[in-house]
């Protein structure tokens, strides 16, 4: 075990205790990198080598320079005797759909490969001003729009480090993967519709999506502006709860941004799991999924192998003192995905419209008539295929003559899959629940090129994660376990508004009772030698 | 069931969303389009009528959750080149535009 395998806690508690500095900290991160990650995604990447295929490729910038000057600077605040920080000398990384001030914030498109952020996001902000150290930006799906990480036009794209040749989940894949191999401590990430969690799962490491409002977005190149929140991936829960704390809260730049009290995520996490009340629902052990030439609805239960570590979970809690209660209905959860099919696309066409060769970015370099054939033109080469498709279908089914039809049920239907989360999660109801446990993801990572290409099917990846996206409540994927091919399997807990610190309270039980478990000692592929 | 995203309903839309597409992209992403759409027929099934209000948020925000409007007060940018500097030509800190086509309103 190195450096760069211990959590962020011990990290900062070895630095506090002068037993390492935040330069040694960045130096066993780099040489981490160094060792896994293989070439940065590029816009000319050329032929995929064997090489690459053995890499992770979690990165599109590496900001080693900068990260260095940062590792210095928390180094003689220590030294200095200032307090450095609740992050001092973490090495982090940023999924590149946020700015960072002075670095490449592409969100894996060509249109934005030359923009240079002016201003760092909010989250980031607070990040380094508790001593965080960002080695570098972390690769995604185009705009995050994707389930894989093979949409970006950065490539190579991230890779599996449990399996190599499977995907590492997305949009945050490179978040994850960072996270999963040792490359950092943690990650910031974004979810719109599962984009924290789903990768989190794929790659065996713990996922928070807050509750919308919780973090501010400001500095996030907008996906779905009622959707997106900005989270940690992490190997613990504890470090989970512990970036959590740092990004939080209110924010001048950001109206969303709830004035809401922020809890002191770590003060409780262990107190237990005694007396809480945890839902399970058959709704989530099950999916549908359209056929893809009639369009017919089929549904099905969920593998075996995905479904028993979450029966498994709800046995381990209930022996803590937990009172799980069974067939709790959230009867709307099928509709999460057609629902955001529409309202996702209407906002990412009504985001991207932005983008446009003018004020920032790309622009193209053949020539042009006019305003109109510069605008075709630049996003016509700078956006690729998922931006465009969102465009177009945000358009067609907001358009004056679709939108009732569409628009406008598709936002009811998000009211009621928000009732169902009321009604399961209120005080005084029938079912009083703290949390719904269910599977996070309907597979394990599945091999590359296996979806991509299906926008169809590559959605139905986040049917389990996006309800809560509509409904606004929080969710964390926790790792539960590999399968029969050694992929990691994830459980997911989902709660009310602003009920975080008792969904990390549930999962340190979790992780606690699951300690001695044969798995937990199994490492990633890419980190056996 | 023929396809609700016609060639000309698609062509209108790429024209209306400033798009430049090459013809395998713009088949590839009509057949995606239609392909989604089967899928957002799904709504359809769903008994909803006017009692069911829209949600534009998931989380409910109170008088006392929302943050505060801010006075509206112009604030200087501390930076402005830093911004100037992003933009693909820039001509005496103006940023330069080919000419604007002149469109006819019906």
């Amino acid at each position: 075990m190195e450096l760069c395998d211990y959590s962020a806690l011990e990290m900062v508690r070895l630095l506090r205790a002068g037993e390492v500095s935040a330069v040694d900290l960045l130096d066993s991160a780099l040489s981490r990198i160094e060792a896994v990650d293989g070439r940065a995604g590029s816009l000319e990447p050329g032929e995929i080598t064997t090489e690459d295929r053995m890499r992770v490729h979690s990165f599109i910038t590496l900001t080693a320079d900068r990260a260095r000057a940062r590792a210095q600077a928390v180094d003689k605040a220590l030294a200095a005797g200032e307090e450095p920080g609740l992050l001092a000398g973490v090495p982090v990384s940023i999924k590149d759909i946020f700015c960072v001030k002075g670095t490449p914030s592409t969100a894996a498109s060509r249109i934005l490969s030359t923009f240079v952020a002016p201003y760092s996001a909010t989250p980031a902000v607070r990040m380094e001003q508790a001593g965080a150290v960002i080695v570098g930006k972390a690769n995604l799906d185009e705009y995050t729009y994707g389930s894989s990480n093979e949409s970006s036009a950065f490539q190579p794209s991230p890779r599996n480090p449990w399996n190599l040749d499977r995907v590492p989940g997305g949009s945050s894949g490179g978040s994850a993967t960072s996270v999963a191999s040792g490359e950092v401590a943690l990650s910031l990430g974004t979810d719109t519709a599962g984009s924290i969690r789903q990768p989190a799962a794929f790659c065996g490491v713990v996922g928070v999506k807050p509750t919308y409002g919780r973090v501010s977005r400001y500095g996030l190149i907008a996906f779905g502006s009622s959707l997106d929140c900005p989270g940690p991936l992490a190997r613990s829960v504890s470090d989970a709860a512990l970036m959590l704390q740092v990004i939080s809260g209110p924010d001048r730049h950001d109206s969303t941004a709830a004035n809401v009290l922020v809890d002191d995520y770590l003060a409780n996490i262990e107190k237990g799991v005694k007396g809480l009340r945890i839902g399970l629902s058959p709704d989530y052990f099950q999916i549908s999924f359209p056929d893809p030439l009639t369009g017919e609805y089929h549904q099905q239960a969920v593998p075996d192998e995905i479904e028993s570590p979450v029966r498994r979970a709800a046995q381990l809690l209930k022996e803590m003192g937990a009172e799980v209660i069974e067939d709790v209905p959230m009867p709307n959860t099928r509709y999460g995905i057609p629902a955001y099919f529409v309202i996702s696309r209407v906002e990412a066409a009504s985001n991207l419209h932005r983008f446009d060769g003018v004020k920032y970015g790309y622009r193209t370099a053949r020539p042009v008539r006019d305003l109109s054939e510069l605008y075709r033109r630049t996003r016509g080469e700078g956006f690729g295929a998922q931006p465009k498709l969102r465009i177009l279908m945000g358009m067609y089914v907001s358009a004056a003559q679709y939108s009732e039809q569409y628009y406008r049920r598709a936002l009811q239907v998000r009211s009621l899959i928000r009732r169902d989360f009321d009604q399961v999660f209120d005080p005084n109801g029938k079912y009083r629940l703290d949390a719904l446990l269910t599977p996070t993801t309907p597979t394990a990572a599945f091999e590359l090129g296996a979806v991509y290409g299906d926008s169809v099917l590559m959605q139905y990846a986040d049917q389990l994660t996006v309800p809560a996206n509509h409904a606004g409540v929080p969710g964390i994927s926790l790792p539960a376990g590999l399968d029969s091919q050694g992929l990691p399997l994830s459980i997911q807990l989902l709660g009310r508004d602003f009920s975080e610190a008792i969904l990390l309270r549930i999962g340190r039980a979790y992780e606690q009772a699951t300690t001695q478990d044969d798995w937990r000692n199994v490492r990633p592929a890419v980190l056996r030698h | 069931m023929s396809d609700p995203i016609t060639p000309e309903i698609f062509d209108h839309l790429v024209q209306l969303a400033a798009l430049e597409l090459s013809g395998e992209e713009a088949e590839y992403i009509r057949r995606q389009l239609n392909n989604q759409l089967k899928a957002i027929h799904e709504l359809e099934a769903i008994p909803l009528d006017n009692s069911v209000a829209i949600t534009s948020h998931g989380v409910p925000y109170t008088a006392d959750t929302s943050p505060a409007p801010r006075p509206d007060e112009w604030i200087p940018y501390p930076d402005v080149d830093a911004i100037l500097v992003q933009a693909p030509e820039v001509e005496d800190r103006y940023i330069v535009v080919p000419d604007i086509p002149h469109t006819t309103l019906e």
